[in-house]
């Protein structure tokens, strides 16, 4: 038995890992109904083309096979939602139907489904479909996409711009870009990655027609939002009729928060055919129809003064959105890039202007990060380009341009939420001294005049958490389409256990362990005694899920409501148990005494007892320790942190090998430092992942080359260095815990990191900018190129 | 990913396997590691109606001595190759490349016999039986032939096998005098496989000067190929950097080069000369080591 008296802040191991360790969790496709029927999807090869017909009559012979959808079949479904429009702009939306029937816009839209026996058949079936596309024309390139002749994906989208949005002061900044002393100007290109969760996605649906009820299982992040969505939006089924499951969920990094057309699909299946009807996407359909991320081209000017001071910032993204919206698509460039771009500088001036685009692409949507990955490599590109423009050392030009810790709550400039705290300087001075930065910096000089290209790079960051309040992100705000605050139910079963059931739904996170760390502490009872439930809509409170690295501060912050209400009920059966007033009962070393008297006392087991029996209550008290809370924070949080990358660039082949990678986060208080950290590894590598080799790419006209995972360049433990991480802790007054989350820090921070300390590797090159990923072709052209003119030049 | 429909035969004899080549015809495809012809057979770019596991066939297993050299039963895993003691003794570059091979699940599962039967252009073995001279023996419905590893790559995913022929041994022979090997790879981020793998073997003598060496490149072109220039021009050269370095310049001359989005034509034949130095310096030196 676990039977330390405080578990918040102590490395507890991780409860929910036996079970995945040992192979008995239970993901979606563990999950076997009886008389299950299975599903198939096909999907366009082509990229654009008008469908001219669709014969499934082969299909439909083939022994085994049950049915054989299409577009028309399906015409009953509405289209996907698009659940959060771009706030304060028109917003052309163009959503897709969960089969495509007149035109296919990417490689990967659906067309039809195959339900048959078993899913070796429906696979088989596939082949016999015969579609007669008629190919159109294609657009990848956001930027492309915009100019004059380029192929139309909608009627209602000219030059396929879904949307233009700005932010910020634009007269105040061109004033600032007129009187700078110093203007760096890039263009950056924030390429294209596809997830790539360990389990790929699936949705099983069941549908009972005595009472007319849904029930589908899902690989979601947020069952509640899907039950919500499918219902009043999708199947047009009456909210209380679907039951959404998640059951155990192996990864998602967002691509799992949206409505996707299987899900619907599966529940129409089942409806038709009176079975259960299961689909589990492949690898490849994964990489082809499952959400991409990122995908931004950027045009960014940065104005300074010789000195290092930054004056402003001025920056136009063409953010690709794929072939249509998805369910958050649009806010993902907007409000949570857009609001972003300042990183941690006080700069005077700053102006912002995205426009979202329509591709012949699969869609983009959040991706771990969502918009503050873009955001952070953005400002801390620019930074490095204008440190070395008025050549400076990039860490004193940070430290020049911070924001000063007297200064929060910080306005940014562009419409985010006041940051609330941070100590920036305190961080970056921490990740300088344990990485050794001045030491580093004369073996640099020292390896230089060997020849050998040293870098070192730095990435100062923050990034926004926990988003809300409701009525800030929600419609009348930032286009959110509902609220975003987090529910929970705690209860204290006659026994004396607790069960805690949350509305955000985890998928590899640890909650299980760090919700029962708090509520073990706030109840006085060991940790095993604390059972987390969530991902199911049945019979529990609604929840907004996992994404945004919310879930400890906002759903943690709705546990600790409960657990407080919990506690306020117990202590006036606490008093009435000791016979003592109430004002005299006080809650010491995890139970409640009375004051003066510590011999009298009752724990939360004993009172949970006396409160389900409830043969003795007070007056008017309800039986059972059952409360349930709603939290809405005031405002996000912002963890920020610096990270520090050392590397050497071998100038024969251009190869990158990763020295050392060190990183100090601040993401207030921390609950679990092991989970923490584990976050922060998972985050960095794949942040490093960007910069170094993840790119997904397509042919111009619209194949996507890197189709699965032997050129899909995710990466490998051995590709890494070991990561030296340490923490300062600078609270957050926005939630009682302090805490302000760790999910995402590691992927905004690291990818900047890597790109400056190549760029400052090549430095003596007078390569100034290559972008990611930093395949080793690209910087041995670039070395080839610079070696070649610098000849010259002498 | 899941394949086409197929017929499946485990037989426990080479002999029984040839038959049933023979009688399914060329649809049939043999099946050892399954770590090349699965990956194909799931994405249906292959899709034979009939598989022919080798996998009870236990003469096809093994590492024995053979007339001064040894001899790796086709169905040998990578895993086995690679630790093996006996090989690391007198090949060590069994060990150096066997473990660059993928992750251990291939390695534990993937066979020698099968990496040179699917003659990938980016296997790693293929450069090393190069290097080595290797001997493939086949066995075919008229009984065994032997075919030298310079004629049994014939082009990219293409061997000296016919449809009816199984690979059953790999014969490595035996090599005179002062001899020093070493394996080199720059690998694909995503695959692991090779971009360009060199393999390189010297035999010097006590002068230090390279009576004899092997160079073979994986990766770079549609198949596993001698670099007989750089061979020519190191060969009664001394093993030092200068030599080398212009002998690795040789390297590529006459092969023509595979191009990707990640790495170029142009690129893999800079590679090719990196590589080609790089393994033949550390050939070199654990030679004179
Ligand atoms: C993720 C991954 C990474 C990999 N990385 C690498 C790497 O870095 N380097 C590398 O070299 N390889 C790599 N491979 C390939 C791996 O080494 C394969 O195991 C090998 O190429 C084929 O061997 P196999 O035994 O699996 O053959 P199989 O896949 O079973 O067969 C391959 C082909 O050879 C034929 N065949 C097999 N055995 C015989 C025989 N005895 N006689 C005649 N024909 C035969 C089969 O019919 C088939 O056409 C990788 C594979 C994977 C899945």
């Amino acid at each position: 038995m676990t039977t330390a008296t405080t578990f918040v802040g102590s490395s507890v191991k991780r409860v929910e890992d036996p079970e995945f360790i040992t192979g008995s969790g239970t993901y979606l496709d563990d999950i076997k109904l009886p008389g299950m029927a299975h599903m198939a999807i096909l999907h366009s090869p082509h990229a654009h083309a008008r469908i001219r017909g669709i014969d499934t009559s082969k299909a439909q012979q083939h022994p085994g096979v049950l049915a054989v959808f299409t577009g028309k079949d399906t015409a009953g479904i509405n289209p996907l939602p698009c659940a959060w429009q771009a706030g304060g702009v028109e917003n052309h939306v163009n959503t897709p139907h969960v089969l495509a029937s007149d035109e296919v816009r990417y490689v990967g839209d659906a067309v039809a489904v195959v339900v048959a026996e078993d899913p070796y058949t429906a696979r088989d079936a596939l082949e016999l479909i015969e579609v007669d596309y008629e190919p159109l024309p294609a657009v990848v390139d956001p930027e492309k996409a915009t100019q004059e002749g380029a192929p139309q994906l909608h009627e209602n989208a000219p030059n396929n711009v879904c949307m233009r949005w700005t932010a910020g002061n634009q007269e105040a900044t061109d004033r600032a870009f007129e009187q700078a002393e110093v203007v760096v100007k890039q263009r950056l290109v924030n390429q294209r990655l596809i997830p790539t969760a360990m389990e790929t996605r699936g949705a099983i649906g069941s549908y009972n027609p005595g009472t007319g009820e849904f029930t589908i299982w899902m690989t979601s992040q947020a069952p509640h939002v899907m039950k919500l969505l499918l219902a009043a939006f999708v199947l047009n089924v009456p909210e209380n009729k679907i039951r959404c499951i998640s059951p155990d969920v192996g990864g998602g990094f967002g691509s799992k928060i949206f409505c996707y057309a299987d899900m619907a699909l599966v529940a129409f299946a089942s409806r038709q055919l009176g079975r259960p009807v299961k689909y589990v996407e492949d690898r490849t359909e994964n990489y082809q129809w499952t959400t991409h991320g990122r995908d931004h081209v950027t045009y960014a000017e940065i104005a300074g003064t010789r000195d290092g001071r930054i004056t402003g910032l001025r920056v136009r993204t063409y953010a690709n959105l794929g072939a249509y919206l998805s369910t958050i698509a649009p806010g993902i460039p907007t409000t949570l890039y857009g609001r972003m771009v300042p990183g941690v500088y006080k700069i005077p001036a700053t102006f912002v202007e995205v426009l979202g685009v329509y591709t012949d692409t699969a869609m983009v949507d959040a991706y771990r990060g969502a918009g503050r990955p873009e955001a952070a490599y953005l400002i801390e590109r620019m930074v490095d380009l204008f440190a070395r423009e008025v050549g400076m050392d990039p860490a004193e030009v940070r430290r020049r341009n911070f924001v000063p810790p007297n200064e929060f709550p910080h306005d940014n400039g562009v419409g985010m939420l006041p940051y609330d705290s941070g100590e920036y300087e305190k961080a970056l001075n921490r990740a300088l001294e344990l990485s050794g930065y001045p030491e580093f910096r004369r073996e640099q000089e020292e390896a230089r005049r060997q020849g050998r290209l040293l870098g070192v790079g730095l990435s100062s960051y923050v990034e926004v958490c926990g988003v809300a309040p409701s009525a800030w992100i929600g419609l009348n705000g930032q286009g959110w389409g509902a609220g975003l605050w987090e529910s929970a139910n705690v209860r204290v079963h006659l026994t004396g256990k607790a069960v805690v059931t949350t509305g955000t739904s985890p998928h590899g996170q640890g909650h299980a362990t760090t919700f029962a760390q708090l509520v073990a502490d706030e109840l006085g009872v060991p940790m095993e005694d604390v059972i987390v439930e969530h991902g199911d809509t049945q019979g529990t409170p609604f929840g907004f899920g996992t994404y945004g690295s919310r879930s400890l501060a906002v759903g943690g912050s709705a546990i600790l409501r409960s657990t407080a209400k919990i506690r306020e009920k117990a202590r006036k059966l606490a008093a009435h148990m000791l016979e003592a007033s109430e004002e005299d009962v006080v809650w010491e070393n995890g139970r409640f005494t009375v004051r003066g008297s510590p011999e009298s006392a009752r724990t939360i087991p004993e009172i949970a007892l006396a409160a389900a029996t409830g043969y003795s209550l007070p007056e008017g008290m309800e039986p059972y320790l059952d409360e349930t809370s709603y939290y809405d924070p005031p405002n996000c949080t912002f963890p920020f942190g610096t990270h520090v990358c050392m590397v050497e660039v071998d100038r024969d082949t251009g190869e990158t090998r990763l020295v050392r990678y060190v990183a100090v986060d601040d993401v207030g208080n921390v609950i679990n430092p092991m989970i923490v950290d584990g976050q922060l590894h998972g985050g960095i590598v794949q942040g490093v992942a960007q910069a170094m080799w993840e790119q997904g790419v397509y042919t111009e006209d619209g194949q996507l080359v890197t189709g699965s995972l032997m050129d899909y360049a995710l990466p490998k433990a051995s590709m890494l260095p070991n990561f030296e991480l340490d923490r300062t802790v600078t609270p957050t007054n926005v939630n009682a815990m302090g805490a302000k989350g760790a999910g995402e820090a590691g992927t905004i921070a690291a990818t900047p990191a890597v790109v400056n300390a190549v760029m400052d590797a090549l430095a003596p090159l007078g390569i100034r900018h290559l972008d990611m990923p930093l395949a080793p072709e690209k910087v041995w052209h670039a070395i080839q190129e610079r070696s070649a003119s610098q000849k010259e030049e002498r | 990913m899941i394949p086409a429909e197929f017929d499946y035969y485990a037989p426990t004899s080479v002999q029984e396997a040839i038959g049933l080549l023979q009688e399914k015809g060329p649809e049939a495809k043999l099946l050892a590691g399954g770590h090349s012809l699965v990956p194909l057979m799931k994405l249906r770019l292959a899709a034979p109606s009939v598989l022919i596991d080798l996998n009870r066939i236990a003469e096809l297993r093994g590492i024995r001595s053979s007339d001064g050299g040894v001899a790796i039963g086709a169905m040998t895993t990578h895993s086995e190759v690679e630790s093996s003691p006996e090989l690391a003794d007198r090949w060590p570059i069994f060990h150096v490349a066997g473990a660059m091979i993928g992750d251990p699940m291939v390695r534990h599962r993937g066979t020698i016999g099968g990496s040179l039967a699917h003659a990938d252009p980016a296997g790693d073995w293929p450069a090393v039986a190069l290097a080595l001279d290797a001997r493939m023996h086949i066995a075919g419905p008229n009984g065994e032939r032997v075919v030298p590893a310079g004629e049994f790559f014939v082009d990219m995913l293409t061997s000296a096998l016919e449809p009816d022929e199984v690979l059953t041994e790999i014969e490595i022979p035996a090599l005179e005098g002062r001899v020093g090997m070493a394996y080199e790879k720059f690998r694909h981020p995503a695959s692991g496989y090779a971009v360009v793998g060199v393999a390189a073997v010297v035999v010097t003598d006590g002068s230090g000067s390279c009576q004899d060496c092997r160079v073979a490149i994986t990766g770079a072109g549609p198949k596993a190929t001698r670099a007989t220039g750089v061979e020519e021009a190191l060969k009664g050269r001394p093993l030092d950097e200068q030599s080398i370095s212009a002998a690795a310049e040789r390297a590529g001359e006459g092969m023509a080069f595979l191009g990707d989005i990640y790495a170029s034509e142009e690129y893999r034949e800079h590679l090719t000369k990196v590589y080609t130095k790089r393994a033949l310096l550390a050939a070199a030196r654990s030679a004179q080591g």
